[in-house]
């Protein structure tokens, strides 16, 4: 069992899902390379976890096909089990049994060799930082430390793919980025990972990620590649009174987002190219008129742009199709 | 069938059990409490039931009648009263529990050899009939010579006649406790297995045990074998309680008993897998399981005689595994039936097991949706 010729780990095409009228998933294309710690970045019921339930052959999608690790789900879903980890978003081993036991259960249930089972778990208990608490109860544990559980019970039987449905959403920041590196040290020995998100900074982590929209993805590339898509639509205002120089300039044709930001407004413009701007000074300057006019006295210069503006601008282009289409 | 991921199930189940402290309790408690509640209603040496005496005669003989009953001890008059129809008001009432009518015509009666004197009886309580028959048992008059022989060849008729209101079919300690063994059975294996799936949904180990190579089969197997064990201790605690405080007898042989035991456990267990993979929540899955408590206490023939019943209730009774287990275990136990002689039950109850498990296994799906 591998990856295809072209390292695709996972192919999708057309992914729908529905449950009754709600389209949870609308017509979803991905392609997922191997070795890559790929992000599925999106707010809460854009249909990430529905998409990775579908991936794992624990939903049956109303339409699309889908192929992951040269298997075509759902119908080789049994088959896939073995070679898949899924940690899923509400921690989902036993509370009721220790660390050791819930380990011992996974790695029979997951096939993990007999003669290998207690090495494999002393090795997981070492790695995740579970020496003396491998008879603590699960439930009593921190949510950090039930999350590394999760992931060190996601991982027992070595997986070539791993699900991560939300991963880090009850852990403290801390925790997030020792997560975050088992998660590399994982990528580097050949694992292909598939992480949900609605966190920016854990999305600026993935090596690829997709951005998912009322069920609909809306963008994907590196990070890099989607934050350089708006190079030179973003700009910070620095004003006297940030909350009045906003009122001030949402009004400002091609405005798509004006966020405050500390003391500092974070703006996002609209293209250049369908604003009818020939270069991103216009709209700057366009701005500074606004401000004074509002009697404001404020600084507009340009700053990179980040994942949230690319979140931002994306979702609101979405959401302007619509409108138009409606 | 992986037998290392069916054992995995098994430990899982036993290691979660033995933290849940409540219910380990229960599994020794509920038998014993129960044997111990019900141990009142099958108690027949009762003392000081209320009774209404209607004493129309009214001669010395009936009078010393009377007296000599309640020199038993067993009734304690407490009220005196002129008809049988007021006797039966009061009953109806739930004023006395026995009446003891003594008609005008005693005398004449007691020398014809007829039926002399009546004690109505309450048969809503099972252990009053038992009393009324102590009651039955005394002699019209001790000092009088033997009845006139009757004419004909049919046995002599009892002096005293016993008229069970409410329940036409005597019960006794002998019949209740192998019963009990039934019900408590019924009450504690479904309701096991019926929360045991719904309880990994509810808790979100669902999501990831259908996610790992795990089969249906093994894990609906894995979830009963466990229980099966637990069943036969409640079995043995039963029965030891049974014999050891209300001196029940074991007619037939030991194994037969807890092969009948066991196939009612399987039943019952297989019954709540098939309620857990229905239900969405473990409110819901207590609810179905009363749905099926309740005719199998009433409709088995537990606690009512099964041949009262219409031919409609019977084929429903039919159904139910107690109905079997109740002609197994009465059979093996107080007849001194082998499992053999008694196969129909037997393959009634394997059946009913084999369609359940099938059932279950079917229709649990390893998807979400």
């Amino acid at each position: 069992m591998s990856t295809d010729a072209a390292g695709i780990a996972i192919r999708a095409r057309g992914l729908t899902k529905r449950f009754g009228d709600l389209v949870a998933v609308d017509h979803v294309d991905l392609e997922v390379p191997s070795r890559h710690v790929y992000g599925f970045l999106g707010p809460n019921g854009s249909g990430k976890s529905t998409t990775i339930r579908m991936l794992c052959g624990l939903l049956t999608p109303s339409a699309g096909e889908i192929e992951v690790l040269g298997l075509s789900i759902p119908a080789q879903a049994e088959a896939l089990r073995r070679h898949i980890g899924y940690m899923t978003q509400k921690f989902s081993l036993f509370e009721d049994l220790t660390v050791r036991e819930n380990l011992e259960f996974l790695a029979a249930v997951q096939g993990v060799p007999k003669a290998r089972t207690g090495s494999r778990i002393d090795e997981l208990v070492d790695q995740y930082h579970f020496g003396d608490r491998q008879n603590q109860l699960a439930g009593t544990m921190s949510g950090g430390q039930k999350q590394r559980l999760a992931l060190a019970g996601a991982v027992i039987h070595e997986p070539e793919l791993l699900f991560l449905d939300e991963p880090t959403s009850a852990v403290d920041p801390e925790s997030r980025r020792d997560f975050w590196e088992k998660l590399f040290e994982l990528a580097d020995v050949g694992t292909t990972l598939l992480v949900s998100t609605h966190l920016m900074d854990e999305a600026e982590r993935c090596h690829r990620l997709a951005i998912l929209d009322h069920g609909a993805l809306v963008a994907d590339g590196t990070p890099g590649e989607l934050t350089g898509k708006l190079e030179g639509r973003t700009f910070i205002v620095e004003a006297a009174d940030p909350r009045r120089a906003q009122r001030a300039l949402v009004d400002v044709p091609g405005m798509l987002g004006v966020a405050q930001v500390g003391t500092a407004l974070r703006v996002l413009t609209a293209d250049t190219t369908e604003s009818g701007d020939r270069k991103p000074t216009d709209i700057a300057q366009r701005m500074q008129a606004a401000l004074a006019a509002a009697g404001q006295k404020a600084e507009v210069a340009t700053t990179p742009p980040n994942l949230e503006d690319v979140f931002v601008a994306v979702t609101r282009n979405g959401h302007a199709k619509q409108e138009r289409a409606a | 069938m992986n037998g290392r991921r069916l054992w995995a199930i098994v430990v899982k189940e036993l290691r979660q059990l033995r933290r849940d402290r409540i219910t380990l309790a229960m599994i020794v408690g509920i038998p014993v409490i129960q044997l111990v509640l019900f141990g009142y209603a099958i108690n027949m040496n009762l003392r000081g039931l209320a009774a209404g005496i209607a004493d129309q005669s009214n001669t010395a003989g009936s009078r010393a009648l009377v007296m000599d009953m309640l020199a038993t001890g067993v009734v304690a008059p407490v009220a005196t009263v002129n008809t049988s129809q007021e006797v039966m008001a009061m009953i109806r009432r739930g004023e006395i529990s026995i009446g003891i009518v003594v008609p005008p015509d005693f005398e004449r009666r007691r020398i014809d050899g007829r039926e002399a004197v009546q004690v109505l009886v309450d048969g809503s309580d099972t252990a009053v009939q038992g009393a009324a028959v102590q009651l039955a048992q005394v002699p019209l008059d001790s000092a009088a010579p033997a009845t006139r022989a009757p004419a004909t060849s049919t046995p002599p008729t009892p002096p005293i006649s016993v008229v069970s209101f409410y329940n036409p079919e005597r019960r006794s300690a002998v019949n209740i406790v192998p019963g009990l063994i039934g019900v408590i059975l019924t009450m504690t294996m479904v309701l096991f297995t019926a929360i045991a799936i719904v309880r990994e949904r509810e808790r979100g180990n669902m999501e990831l045990l259908i996610a790992t190579p795990l089969t249906s089969a093994e894990l609906m197997i894995g979830k009963v074998l466990p229980y099966i064990g637990i069943g036969l201790v409640q079995t043995t605690v039963i029965l030891a309680l049974g014999i050891w405080l209300f001196a029940v007898p074991v007619r037939g042989s030991m194994l037969d008993v807890y092969v009948a035991a066991g196939l009612l456990i399987l039943a019952n267990l297989t019954l709540g897998l098939l309620i857990s993979t229905r239900a969405q929540s473990q409110f819901q899955a207590m609810q179905m399981t009363f749905f099926v408590f309740l005719p199998s206490i009433l409709l088995s023939g537990f606690m009512f005689p099964f041949a009262g019943m219409p031919k409609i209730v019977q084929w429903l009774a039919e159904v139910l595994p107690l109905t079997h287990f109740l002609r197994l275990i009465r059979g093996v136990m107080l007849r001194g039936a082998s499992l053999g002689e008694l196969w129909i039950d037997v393959l009634a109850l394997a059946a009913f097991v084999v369609v359940m498990m099938g059932a279950a296994i079917l229709r649990f799906r390893k998807r979400l949706d």
